[in-house]
């Protein structure tokens, strides 16, 4: 159990780290679909970390039932019962953003990172790990979409979270909300964060040969 | 042995391939595309007013700027000597429609240079045309602006305020083909003067800057493709010297398709990639939404480019299948 990581670590890691969007590149269809606003990417985040954390828990539970041939069919009904909640749930209490999220919400069944928690960690780890992860994870891909769908209205609309942020005279850019905004946002966000990771990484080389040369001198 | 090491004439120079060399530098290359672009600031001035002056400089400005800005964040030198940034920014000036709100220009230059260049390592890396990567992020941004057409200066009638196609396409109006060659149309600035451009573009070609091969293939294969169905049909379809004239063709053939880094490398494949423009042209112009569709036909076909080199590259000399 000691080789095992801390459980704050279990959480950060889906963060930054092991980002879903940034870094595993999973689940970019609804991310480029919907965040043309910022309550659209945080609905459907919300929605998602909702059936990420049911189904990790209730697949975690199971998981020395389910026989290995059959896991991926089990995963996916699993994921479908709570994906049924959610959408349900939307229409009856939030009918219009259910209305601008469209079929994503009945698509959340076939998002990669739900699956792909499942299959990585869920069915290899104890019940209350699975949910800390399903939660890093999540937030991780709230984080994301957040951050796409707040630069996307921004810069399309001129608002954020409906609120006016820019000055009038702002003439808002239409590509941003077109699928090609989506698509220059995403890719210029992983390049930033790219970018950031390899500066890190260079400086902490740096250091070390800077160590390496300071007990050698000694 | 001693003689020819003391005599530096004789020296055997060994270097790799490529062995025949441009007879131009990049630098002054760059700088001979900016003299043959000269005429067509020069008509979009006299038929669109000195603002028009203004959009261009704007729009060099920012592209130098956004150069220079870039390669000092990534720590390289500052190339903007070579003269890429000021092509790029000269041909997106010329690309937008006369009256331009300013600050917009400049969102297309910044764009034009950092997404359509930089992102992908600078000169020499890109996949698509700059200029035209801008102008596709403008049309895209800004529909109603950039499909806003000023009345050049000598307009004879209101009709002009609308592009040749535009009229054609949705008024069946025929723009007669004086205007269309001498360029007292609607349009972008720098499109619109036929004459103006086929002198830059015939400049470059004689000097040898540009290949020949592109802007000819591009024009016949139009001329055919238009005569065909001007045959079928001669009052749905216009005459095939209303589509070499009308709209952005001849700006497009002369000064965007044939960019060195983005067309092909060897004759058959620019020649392939001529015709694949007006393919894609007459596609767009004829059954398309748009009424024009150069700027569409050629980042298409800048995509392609690379697997047009792929599939014409030439067999190695003796090599037997």
């Amino acid at each position: 159990m000691s080789s095992k990581p801390s459980l704050s670590n279990e959480f950060v890691k889906g963060l930054w780290e092991n980002n879903p969007i940034f870094k595993q590149v999973l689940g970019t269809c609804p991310t480029l679909a919907v965040t043309v606003s910022a309550i659209n990417g945080i609905a459907m985040a919300l929605a998602t970390t909702f059936v990420l954390v049911f189904s990790s828990l209730i697949v975690s539970l199971v998981r020395k039932l389910i026989p290995t041939q059959v896991r991926i069919a089990s995963y996916i009904l699993i994921i479908a019962t709570f994906v049924t909640i959610v959408d349900l749930v939307m229409k009856a209490q939030f009918p219009e953003l259910s209305k601008s999220l469209g079929p994503y919400i009945p698509l959340i069944v076939v998002n990669c990172i739900i699956l792909g928690r499942q299959e990585a960690f869920a069915s290899k780890n104890s019940p209350f790990r699975s949910v800390i992860d399903a939660l890093g994870m999540g937030s991780g891909f709230l984080l994301a979409l957040f951050v796409l769908g707040s630069l996307r209205e921004i810069f399309g609309s001129g608002t954020i979270l409906g609120l006016q942020v820019m000055p009038n005279f702002y003439e808002p850019w239409l590509i941003m909300i077109l699928p090609a905004g989506a698509f220059l946002t995403l890719g210029l966000l992983m390049g930033l964060s790219n970018f950031y990771v390899t500066h890190k990484k260079k400086i902490e080389k740096e250091n070390i040969i800077q160590e390496y040369l300071k007990i050698k001198a000694t | 042995m001693l003689e020819t090491k003391q005599n530096p004439t004789y020296k055997l120079e060994l270097t790799s391939s490529p062995h025949i060399h441009s007879r131009w530098s990049t630098m002054q290359a760059m700088w001979l595309v900016v003299i043959a672009i000269i005429p067509t600031v020069i008509a979009s001035v006299l038929f669109f007013g000195f603002y028009q002056l203004l959009i261009i400089l704007v729009s060099v400005g920012f592209a130098l700027g956004t150069e220079a800005a870039i390669k000092a964040m990534r720590k390289r030198e500052i190339t903007i000597k070579d003269g890429s940034g000021l092509i790029t920014g000269l041909l997106l000036g010329l690309i937008v429609p006369p009256n331009f709100s300013l600050s917009s220009t400049a969102l297309g230059a910044i764009v034009a240079v950092a997404i359509g260049k930089e992102v992908f390592g600078g000169l020499g890396y890109n996949i698509f045309n700059p200029a035209l990567v801008g102008r596709a992020f403008l049309q895209a941004a800004f529909p109603v602006p950039m499909t806003t057409w000023a009345q050049p200066n000598f307009a004879a009638d209101g009709i002009s305020s609308a592009t040749p196609l535009s009229a054609f396409k949705f008024d069946s109006i025929i723009t007669n083909n004086q205007s269309l060659v001498l360029g007292n149309i609607g349009g972008s600035l720098g499109e619109t003067s036929a004459i103006a451009v086929l002198i830059g573009g015939i400049f470059l070609i004689a000097i040898g800057v540009v290949n020949w091969r592109i802007p000819v293939s591009t024009i016949l294969s139009l001329f055919l493709f238009a005569s065909l169905f001007h045959t079928i049909d001669s009052v749905k379809y216009a005459t095939p010297m209303f589509h070499l004239f009308a709209g952005g063709f001849l700006f497009g053939t002369f000064f965007m398709a044939t960019e060195w880094v983005t067309s092909p490398l060897t004759a058959k494949g620019m020649w392939i990639y001529g015709i694949g423009i007006s393919l894609i042209l007459i596609l767009i112009r004829i059954f398309g939404g748009l009424p024009e569709g150069v700027m569409y036909s050629i980042l298409l076909m800048n995509g392609f480019v690379p697997l047009i080199n792929k599939f014409t590259r030439p067999k190695t000399f003796g090599k037997v299948k």
